[in-house]
């Protein structure tokens, strides 16, 4: 993660979680707390492959 | 450095002669100037060829993978790194190895010399801190110390960790050295500036994989990018196939990296592609306290666990 951020990709876009399956809300707190960070970085334009144009 | 010489040749036809090793690795005179090339010696006869000087840059561990034959190889301190590398990965087996270790005092930048130099140099020779160039039939001098390659003006451990013998006696390590400085600068800049130096990084990349083929890291019998059933990453010249290539390359040499420096010294394009295996380098010594490649007693960071492994990325 540390090179992924060190390369440009903003703090906040890759994240890491451990989520027994019995962990149910933390699941949920964990998927509110990405798509808000996320939202809030708004969408990605950096690393992002084009789809090849064709004529 | 040419007493050097001397002792790997009669080191090398001694351990020929007597047959305690097959085949000896080590540098013989390229056929440009600055551009020594692997050698491997099989018969006594032979060892006239090897030679030694500031340009023997390659990593010569890279020729050990899987070999089943005894083999004595010449190792500067990054070589002898990567070779303890290959026995804690099972790549080679010590007691196959006769080691003729070589203090060593930095290798030459090709780029930093032919940069100095209009047209193309004829020959180089070096007497102590003195290089010689032959340019266009004109002669320049040029310090040899001023002319090593980044990655050895960095270099902390020139003297081989792992050796059988000597050829000479243990050179002074250089101390008080800022080794990451370039890291941190990169690190200092804003998401978007990162990316944009990167980007510029990594333009001239023509995906030729030189840096992976001189990397002793990358043995792997496919690699990732050759690879098609599954394609794990683009082929093309695509800027984000390029990028990934090189990440992901990094990521399989994070806490194996000696920063030998072959990946930068193989690139026809000059790229400096230890901006990646740096970071790496500078985030294994700060988590763990591990240099790859000192010590055949411990098993590496990244293949272990330990309870108190840094995990603060794991939420």
């Amino acid at each position: 993660m540390n090179l992924m951020e060190h390369m440009g990709i903003e703090p906040g876009r890759l994240q890491f979680s451990w989520i027994s399956s019995a962990e149910s809300t933390k699941f949920v707190e964990v998927v509110k707390d990405v798509t808000s960070s996320v939202k809030a970085l708004g969408p990605n334009t950096t690393y992002k492959k084009q789809a090849v144009k064709v004529a | 450095m040419s007493g050097y010489q001397d002792k790997i040749k009669e080191t090398a036809k001694r351990l020929l002669k007597e047959g305690s090793v097959e085949m000896v690795i080590g540098f013989r005179k390229g056929t440009l100037p600055m551009m020594n090339e692997p050698c491997f010696i099989r018969r006594p006869e032979d060892v006239h060829q090897l030679v030694w000087d500031s340009n023997c840059g390659i990593n010569l561990a890279n020729y050990l993978t899987d070999r089943k034959e005894k083999i004595a190889i010449v190792a500067k301190g990054c070589d002898s790194r990567n070779i303890v590398t290959h026995i804690i990965e099972n790549k080679i087996k010590r007691e196959k190895l006769h080691i003729i270790g070589v203090p060593c005092q930095g290798m030459v930048d090709k780029r930093k010399v032919a940069a100095l130099c209009a047209g193309d140099i004829e020959n180089v020779t070096e007497d102590g801190d003195v290089l010689t160039v032959t340019c266009q039939g004109a002669e320049k001098k040029l310090s040899r110390k001023e002319m090593l390659q980044e990655n050895c003006t960095l270099c902390i451990h020139r003297n081989p960790v792992l050796f059988d013998e000597l050829v000479g006696e243990p050179v002074a390590e250089q101390t008080g050295i800022d080794r990451f400085a370039e890291v941190r600068r990169i690190e200092a800049m804003e998401s978007q500036e990162k990316w944009q130096y990167f980007e510029d990084l990594l333009a001239p990349c023509v995906r030729c994989y030189a840096c992976r083929n001189a990397c002793p890291l990358c043995y792997c019998p496919t690699c990732f990018v050759d690879e098609s059933k599954p394609q794990w990453v683009g082929k093309s010249q695509n800027p984000i196939d390029i990028r990934t290539f090189h990440f992901l390359r990094a990521y399989h040499c994070a806490g194996r990296c000696t920063d030998c420096g072959a990946c930068e010294r193989a690139c026809p394009m000059g790229i400096k592609v230890r901006q990646f295996t740096s970071k790496l380098n500078k985030d294994v010594l700060e988590m763990f306290g591990w240099e790859a490649g000192m010590t055949l007693e411990q098993r590496p960071p990244l293949d272990t666990y330990k309870p108190n492994d840094p995990n603060d990325f794991i939420k």
